[in-house]
């Protein structure tokens, strides 16, 4: 399948060259199975916040685990400041500093707060009390809660918990998988003034959104995909203004 | 005065003997817990684990007596387990890497698993026969009693005696110590929450960068240290004999299952009770009640509610019931 182009789709390619993280016309599925992905393209620069938003199945959170290593692509590479990660795994990845909280199953649930971040830092051997200090200060209630089982937290809280834990290894790229899912609209609205804070502090951010509007009040740059290919590349205000994509993606 | 002797009665024949018993099984319902927590499947050959950590143990403690080591009123097997628990490690981590690792890479269902470990099970079972026999075999040593029933008797001056073994004694004490051992290790140290962390979410501990390998092979060395323990202080009560070993498998089975699956409190909980049940249903209350009740009530009968042969019968009962109505145990563990 061809890429859908617009008229923006060349200046943003032009920033797409000098992007932190690209995965570049990506084509591949699960497994052994039909592709699913077809030259799809996803890149997020320095601090920034890119998020993925279209339509059911059209492949976002796919795009976004095929740039995390989570599927085998059999076009296209992925690279993070300007090195091919393409044939690393998604451990690997991690030790690069790439950070993934995935949509469901994101927390450890029998195990409390803290332990929950002491365990993203596992492969860290310096103190890690001073990153467990800023996720706390970054999420306050965490704090209260350290001693808590993470299981019993409230969803909003768990999603705290998923970020504060990929947080941990320092990570240059953190990628969130549907953060605002299943959480009240005003807890989506903290989640992301959260989010946004943790762009500021030079952490590029990628994510996949059902919440598109909202999502991309707060993007960067935006990618619209369409069964698994790029339809729409922007940026989120200009994604938003476009009537095409008002009327086709966002209801009106 | 009757009713002391009734309550020693009752400490001496059900609730010594259980607490006991219940500590035995703790110890081995916490091992199949922790492999079904991080290998995520049930280890038939967990009984025939027991065994062979017995028989090591046995081995080296022959070997010590035969040389003149003894730890004077103490058996001299506890000076033996090191020994055991190692070659009982070598040959657990030998298993997983022969036999469990091939599974585990295909990422077998836990069924394919559970009759993978009947497998070893056999084979454990017949190398077990193969050194050692398949008769009883006398290893225990040192002071028989800490209080006998008769200076209990000479001491307070009751009908009713209060033995307490030393095998009763140190299985209570080694067992206590091994639990908090293993909960510190758990909760406290670096390696021991990730074992935690992988039991609770593999994908997310994957995430983490916790190496599986790592953990499965720890768990394994923890298992083989607890089933030696559990196998060795079953010995020193009850005498060793590799079938008992096998039908161990059912009441360890039922405790952590009633228990809850994956928990290791539950694992504890679940073998005090399977214990206590077993204990009491089959214990003749024949004794206990003529001492408390009145003459004109005394029970004709032995007051036994099932025969000791049908014990087995009573953990069987436990783990139908607790499957029918709470799959996920008492401490909510894994549903099964």
């Amino acid at each position: 399948m061809s890429t859908l182009t617009d008229p923006g789709d060349m200046a943003v390619k032009d920033r797409e060259a000098d992007a932190f993280l690209i995965g570049d016309s990506m084509t591949g599925g699960y497994g052994s199975g039909a592709d699913i992905l077809h030259g799809c393209t996803i890149a997020v620069s320095k601090g920034e916040i890119a998020v993925i938003v279209g339509p059911n199945g059209a492949g976002k959170s796919t795009a976004m685990k095929a740039v995390f290593g989570m599927l085998n692509l059999r076009e296209g590479s992925v690279r993070l400041n300007g090195e091919d990660i393409t044939s690393l795994s998604p451990q690997d990845r991690v030790a690069k500093g790439m950070a993934f909280v995935p949509q469901t199953s994101n927390i450890f649930t029998s195990m409390t707060v803290e332990e929950n971040l002491e365990m993203g830092a596992f492969l860290r051997r310096d103190d890690i009390r001073g990153t467990i200090e800023q996720v706390y200060d970054l999420f306050p209630i965490l704090r209260d809660k350290r001693r808590q089982a993470a299981g019993e937290l409230s969803g909003g809280q768990r999603q705290q918990v998923a970020v504060g834990r990929a947080l941990m290894t320092q990570p240059t790229v953190l990628m969130l998988d549907e953060p605002t899912a299943g959480v009240s609209p005003i807890v989506m609205d903290e989640l992301f003034d959260r989010i946004i804070e943790v762009a500021r502090t030079g952490i590029s951010i990628l994510m996949v959104e059902q919440n598109a509007r909202q999502a991309l009040e707060i993007a960067d740059k935006g990618y619209v995909l369409v069964q698994g290919g790029n339809a729409y590349t922007d940026t989120g205000k200009a994604l938003l203004a476009d009537p095409e994509v008002r009327r086709t993606f966002l209801g009106g | 005065m009757d009713l002391l002797n009734a309550v020693v009665a009752l400490l001496n024949f059900v609730i010594v003997p259980a607490v006991a018993y219940g500590s035995q099984l703790a110890l081995g319902a916490l091992g199949v817990t922790l492999i079904y927590g991080i290998l995520r499947f049930s280890n038939f050959a967990h009984g025939d684990t027991m065994a062979f950590g017995a028989m090591a143990t046995i081995l080296a403690t022959w070997g010590l007596q035969a040389g003149g080591v003894s730890l004077g009123p103490l058996p001299t097997a506890l000076l033996a387990l090191p020994v055991g628990i190692a070659a009982t490690a070598l040959l657990v981590l030998a298993t997983d890497k022969l036999v469990y690792k091939f599974y585990r890479a295909q990422k077998a269902k836990p069924v394919i698993l559970v009759i993978v470990s009947m497998g070893v099970m056999f084979v454990m079972n017949g190398l077990v026969r193969f050194i050692i026999g398949v008769d009883d075999q006398q290893f225990a040593d040192g002071a028989r009693f800490v209080i006998s029933a008769r200076d209990f008797r000479e001491m307070t001056g009751l009908d009713e005696g209060l033995a307490i073994r030393t095998a009763t004694v140190i299985t209570v004490v080694v067992a206590g110590i091994c639990v908090a051992a293993l909960f510190w290790f758990l909760n406290h140290t670096r390696t021991g929450k990730s074992m935690r962390a992988f039991s609770d979410n593999e994908d997310l501990a994957l995430l983490s960068g916790i190496n599986p390998e790592r953990v499965v092979a720890i768990t394994w060395i923890i298992v083989a240290a607890l089933a030696t323990i559990a196998g060795v202080l079953y010995g020193l009560d009850k005498g060793f004999k590799p079938f008992t070993y096998f039908q161990l498998l059912l009441p360890i089975f039922a405790a952590a299952i009633v228990g809850g699956l994956g928990s290791p409190l539950g694992a504890i909980a679940g073998g005090f009770l399977i214990a206590f049940s077993e204990v009491t249903i089959t214990y003749a209350f024949k004794k206990v009640a003529t001492y408390v009740l009145p003459e004109a009530l005394e029970p004709q009968g032995l007051v036994q509610l099932l025969s000791t042969d049908y014990k087995f019968a009573v953990s069987f009962a436990i783990l139908v019931v607790v499957l029918l109505f709470r799959p996920t145990g008492l401490f909510q563990g894994k549903a099964v």
